[in-house]
């Protein structure tokens, strides 16, 4: 079981959470996530990034899958905002994208990543709107950002 | 249509070509920025994001149930799949484990028909980008019939909102399963006249077979998902592996792409497999039509969506792949963060990898063979 093997390797530096996924430290990941690769999870499915909302901590989940063993991998991290994450896009190439989205909406740093920049919002827009704390600007290049919403809600 | 594998006898200077976001073979808002070498394609960059609508922002102020239709129009050609995906990870999150068997057959029928008109979409499109015009126009016309069947259903031709979480919007109307198979009976045949027109078709196998091939573990490591996996050989489909909802209890079988026409994983095993795809759907709707059993098709619907504080990840097999859900509550009656995982997106990250090297017109070829759609793309 692949998932055993993780936890055997590094049981003194996870925390098992409620539904089975591992909050791990940032400055363990560089070697987790190249451990996780060679134990077989093949398969990137998807990356998460969360704001906790307290203390300017942000969160990132990942969840693996393994095309082989059909097991399931969730990994958490959680830090300060100013810490850089190592960037996994070199060892699975669909987290270029899925980093990139991260570092767009939510404002994380990655450290290694070979592109990093916005995708899906405008090169010069401001802020990373899915953090809890983002307010809407008064002005987006010069034009007045509506504030009476009666219209439409 | 040849990979040119030696650049040193025609080198140029490099030159930077845009494609859209308004090009008819881009299927929506896409922009590509293709580094061309002569008409050799160098690098592609797809920039996307013209299509955004704050879909996951918009979640964290809205109610679970009235994030339901906002799941339908990130896929708007397989609306009825978002909605039951959606609604599939409602029900994790709050626990409901058992459905009226009702629900569940007419889910799974809804999903399937759905299925086979994005899958006409895709293939009728495909034709289209390497300059088939005929087939497009006839995958139009039985898909209109498709369409026809769900508006008599949930009054809407598009955009259901029709599966909720706990249930569905109403009943079945009455007629529906005479009219669903009627409808199976003249499509069947049609498929084997998309063949004749279209899969063996000289031209198109010349343009289309071992184009933009992707090895299965390229295809793994980008995440690449649905029929553009299947179609490198892998037999993943999760209405197999893992079966949600009532997979399990029918017979079908998952196509994978052989390399009939040229190599395994290219142009043309992507599209095949969508073809053999409706077939299986139609052997699904075929066993599932007759033993719709009676119930009532609100009788699990939550009086109040709240669940619990805790996180789950959820993965639904759309027509275009491995949609996934992680949603974190907060304990409230609005999610505090939904992120989709979308399988588009995922299946255009690859774009670069399997068309670089090859020449304009075929990179067309590759991005109609992997079926996006930029509206969930974008989100």
């Amino acid at each position: 079981m692949s998932k055993e093997l993780f936890v055997k390797k590094y049981s003194d530096k996870v925390e098992a959470l409620d539904n089975g996924s591992f909050l791990v430290s940032y400055e363990d990941w560089k070697d987790m996530s190249k451990h996780i690769n060679k134990i077989g999870f093949d398969y990137l499915m998807c990356i998460t990034s969360y704001d906790l909302a307290v203390d300017e901590k942000l969160g990132l989940a990942y969840n693996f899958y393994s095309t082989d063993k059909k097991e399931y991998l969730e990994i958490r991290i959680e830090f300060h905002n100013s810490d850089k994450i190592f960037s996994v896009a070199n060892i699975w190439r669909t987290a270029n994208w899925h980093e990139r989205e991260a570092y767009d909406m939510m404002g994380i740093l990655f450290d290694g990543h070979p592109d990093m920049k916005r995708i899906l919002l405008p090169e010069d827009w401001e802020g990373h709107p899915l953090r809890k704390d983002w307010k809407e600007p008064d002005f987006y290049n010069g034009m007045p950002v509506p504030k009476d919403k009666s219209y439409w809600e | 249509m040849y990979k040119i594998l030696d650049k040193s006898i025609i080198g140029a200077d490099e030159m930077v070509l845009n494609m859209g976001p308004q090009h008819p073979s881009t299927h929506g808002v896409l922009r590509l920025k293709i580094v061309t070498d002569g008409e050799v394609v160098s690098h592609i960059e797809p920039i996307i994001g013209y299509l955004h609508r704050c879909f996951e922002k918009h979640c964290e102020n809205l109610s679970y149930e009235q994030i339901a239709p906002f799941a339908d129009r990130c896929d708007y050609l397989a609306a009825m799949h978002m909605g039951h995906a959606y609604a599939i990870s409602v029900e994790k999150l709050l626990g409901i484990e058992e459905l009226p068997s009702r629900v569940e057959y007419i889910r799974v029928i809804l999903a399937e028909f759905q299925r086979i008109s994005s899958h006409l979409i895709a293939i009728g499109v495909f034709g289209l980008d390497v300059g088939a015009i005929t087939p497009f126009t006839w995958t139009l016309r039985d898909r209109e019939r498709i369409i026809d069947l769900f508006e008599q259903v949930t009054g809407a031709r598009l955009l259901y909102n029709y599966i909720w979480p706990g249930g569905l919007a109403h009943d079945l109307p009455p007629t529906f399963v005479n009219k669903a198979l009627e409808f199976l009976d003249y499509f069947e045949p049609q498929i084997e006249e998309y063949n004749n027109l279209l899969t063996t078709n000289k031209i198109f196998i010349e343009r289309s077979a071992d184009v933009g091939v992707m090895p299965k573990d390229v295809a793994i490591n980008y995440g690449v998902t649905g029929p553009s996996l299947r179609g490198s050989g892998m037999p993943f489909d999760l209405r197999k592996d893992e079966p949600y909802s009532i997979y399990s209890k029918f017979d079908f079988d998952v196509p994978i792409g052989e390399g009939l026409m040229g190599t395994v994983g290219d142009s043309w095993d992507r599209y095949y497999v969508k073809v053999l795809e409706m077939k299986e759907s139609i052997k699904i709707l075929r066993q599932a039509l007759p033993q719709i059993p009676d119930g009532d098709v609100q009788s699990a619907l939550p009086k109040k969506i709240r669940p619990k504080k805790g996180e789950i990840y959820s993965r639904y097999e759309t027509a275009r792949g491995d949609v996934g859900f992680y949603i974190r509550s907060g304990g409230k009656n609005t999610p505090t963060r939904l992120k989709m995982r979308s399988p588009a997106y995922c299946n255009l990250s690859v774009l670069n990898e399997i068309s670089a090297g090859w020449m304009i017109s075929d990179v067309i070829t590759v991005l109609g063979s992997l079926d996006i759609v930029l509206g969930e793309i974008d989100r």
